[in-house]
């Protein structure tokens, strides 16, 4: 089974999200990156899948030349190959996005994948359109939300995809080649090996350098939620606030 | 002419409301069968609504995202409206992508507000609600979902009801392979207390320590009727199923009352949890950024405080608890 996993890097700010000068981005001078959670799931499934059923992993990331830390820590958890679609620093709109990931698919065409992942939505911008977009422009059927997937059919030439809504589970039957956007919980990714990083630090990337047309929807500025919040009552210390946690309890009518 | 695309879901025509704040006319539109348009006629009267465009087709008797977006899409081609609002729950975001990568139009989603014209000025939510996007949306015809909770909260000012909202039948023309993206089964949940409809969500993160330390959660969480939560550092560390994480990339909530012991308060975490009415910290760092933004806070160890706050419970409950 040939996969494609699209991934995005993302920062991982902690408690304060900081912004730049200009408000366009977070400030990430002092900040790390991370791949998506969805999306490290989804590079942990199509290990699994590949594992499992042979083939090849392939992860793409469009972004900056950095999303190169991305692909390589993919690689570290066992993908075979790493695409980076260089479209420069600035944020794209996710019509742009779409674009640069369907280019460089098709630059790949040579062997067509019968999978490609991506996560639900990233976790910085969260468009929620991405994978959708990227689909339908490969006319490959997608669904979204997706927190299980079985290789079904004789031949293996179908899946079986679950995803919880609020009522319980819905189930899916896809036939391949088809695109999936998945959420964490799907399963629990691996930390990568020693050797894994080994490996992944010396692998060859291919670049595909791209530079999207911009779609309709404009950043202007972003902003900080405004956070009228009162500093907290503080009940006690240790054990000894135990009757003033139960008044508090008795008052909010929780017991 | 702006569409709203509505259903049988509570707060489905909440949206109407923030439709009203970018223009008029607003017309529904809606999936479903005559009987299903019928009823939902009834109520968009109500909301001062005159049209509803009913969508059916043999291929959407139930819910495939391909069908739907492909359907709306053929819609909004044969209207041209200036505008198509719809929920942002999973579905409507889902619908609405769909339709917006088939009409290959822009969508802008999680949207908590919309000023009208051309570009229509948007804020949206990002990171779940980490921060907020002010961004200009320019096509022919826009589309956006409002984030989930945010058309609540827009001022339905002075509807006037209608005297008929006439139902207009649209029937797409949808290529049979789009059936491969169909429902084709479904479980339904047991009844248990569920972690996103709880009133009480008792979680824990780093600082409960282990899997075996969330017993006392558990059975604080049994004495509030209440569901167990976690932290993504319990997830990962295999402590809690991801089902129990609270947060961006797990269950967005709005309890009571949220107990959140040992947990720092990162804001990917804040972002699930701060539509709680009240935040109780139990922590060991009082300078930890959940213990600042809580409503209480308790100083101390997860260990030592949950057992005495169980006992304290049950003492006052009288000798029989
Ligand atoms: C893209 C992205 C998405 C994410 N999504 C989520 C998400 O959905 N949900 C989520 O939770 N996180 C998420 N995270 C992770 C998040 O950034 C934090 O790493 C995580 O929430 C921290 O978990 P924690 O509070 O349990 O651990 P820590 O941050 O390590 O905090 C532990 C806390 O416990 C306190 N403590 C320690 N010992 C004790 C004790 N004995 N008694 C009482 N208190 C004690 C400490 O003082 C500290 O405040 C995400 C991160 C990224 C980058």
């Amino acid at each position: 089974m040939e996969v494609l996993v699209c991934v995005k890097r993302v920062p991982a700010p902690g408690a304060k999200v900081p912004l730049t000068e200009d408000a366009q981005d977070i400030d990430t001078r002092h900040l790390g990156f991370t791949i998506g959670p969805h999306e490290e799931c989804a590079v942990e499934e199509a290990v699994r899948l590949v594992e499992a059923h042979g083939g090849h992993v392939t992860v793409l990331a469009a972004g900056p030349p950095e999303v190169a830390e991305q692909l390589r820590y993919a690689l570290a958890m066992g993908a075979d190959r790493g695409v980076l679609v260089d479209t420069g620093a600035a944020e794209l709109d996710p019509e742009a996005t779409a674009a640069a990931v369907v280019h460089a698919i098709r630059t790949l065409d040579a062997e067509p994948f019968d999978l490609v992942l991506f996560g639900n939505e990233s976790a910085d911008a969260g468009h929620y359109q991405v994978g959708i977009r990227v689909a339908c422009e490969l006319g490959l059927p997608i669904v979204g939300g997706i927190k299980g997937i079985d290789v079904d059919g004789a031949a293996g030439d179908r899946l079986r995809l679950r995803r919880d809504v609020a009522t319980g589970v819905e189930v899916y039957e896809v036939p391949l080649p088809t695109a999936a956007a998945v959420k964490e919980g799907l399963n629990l990714p691996r930390y990568p090996t020693m050797p894994g990083r080994l490996k992944a630090r010396k692998a060859q990337l291919l670049t595909i350098p791209f530079e999207p047309a911009a779609g309709g929807l404009r950043k202007v500025r972003l902003r900080q939620p405004h956070d009228d919040r009162e500093a907290a009552i503080v009940l006690g210390h240790g054990a000894a606030a135990a009757p003033a946690v139960v008044d508090v309890l008795e008052e909010l009518g929780a017991v | 002419m702006l569409l709203t695309v509505v259903d049988e879901q509570p707060g489905s025509l909440d949206t109407l409301g923030m439709a009203r704040t970018i223009g008029t006319p607003v017309a529904a539109v809606a999936f479903g069968t005559a009987a299903d348009g019928a009823k939902l006629a009834d109520e968009l009267v109500k909301h001062g609504v005159g049209t509803l465009h009913l969508i059916s087709h043999e291929l959407l008797t139930d819910y495939a995202p391909e069908a739907f977006g492909e359907a709306l899409a053929q819609l909004i081609a044969r209207l041209r409206p200036e505008g198509v609002i719809a929920t942002g729950d999973d579905r409507g975001a889902e619908v609405m992508a769909q339709a917006a990568a088939r009409a290959r139009l822009p969508l802008a989603t999680q949207c908590v507000s919309v000023t009208g014209g051309d570009p229509w000025q948007l804020t949206r939510i990002r990171g779940g609600g980490m921060l907020l996007e002010d961004a200009e949306l320019t096509a022919a015809t826009k589309l956006i979902t409002v984030a989930p909770g945010a058309a609540g909260a827009a001022e339905i000012s002075e509807v006037r009801a209608v005297d008929e909202c006439v139902v207009e039948a649209f029937t797409p023309e949808l290529a049979p392979e789009l059936a491969r993206t169909r429902v084709v089964a479904r479980t339904t949940r047991g009844d248990g207390v569920s972690l996103a409809t709880a009133e009480v969500v008792v979680s824990g993160g780093r600082g409960v320590g282990s899997a075996a330390g969330y017993a006392v959660l558990e059975e604080l969480a049994g004495l509030l009727g209440g569901a167990v939560g976690c932290s993504r550092v319990a997830t990962n560390n295999g402590w809690r199923p991801h089902s129990d994480q609270v947060g961006l990339t797990g269950t967005k909530i709005s309890p009571k009352l949220y107990i959140a012991c040992g947990i720092s308060g990162a804001t990917q975490h804040w972002v699930g949890c701060m539509d709680a009415a009240a935040i109780l910290a139990v922590n060991t760092d009082p300078e930890a950024p959940m213990v600042t933004r809580a409503t209480y806070a308790v100083i101390g160890d997860v260990h030592d405080v949950l057992p005495a706050v169980v006992a304290e419970i049950r003492a006052r409950a009288g000798p029989r608890r």
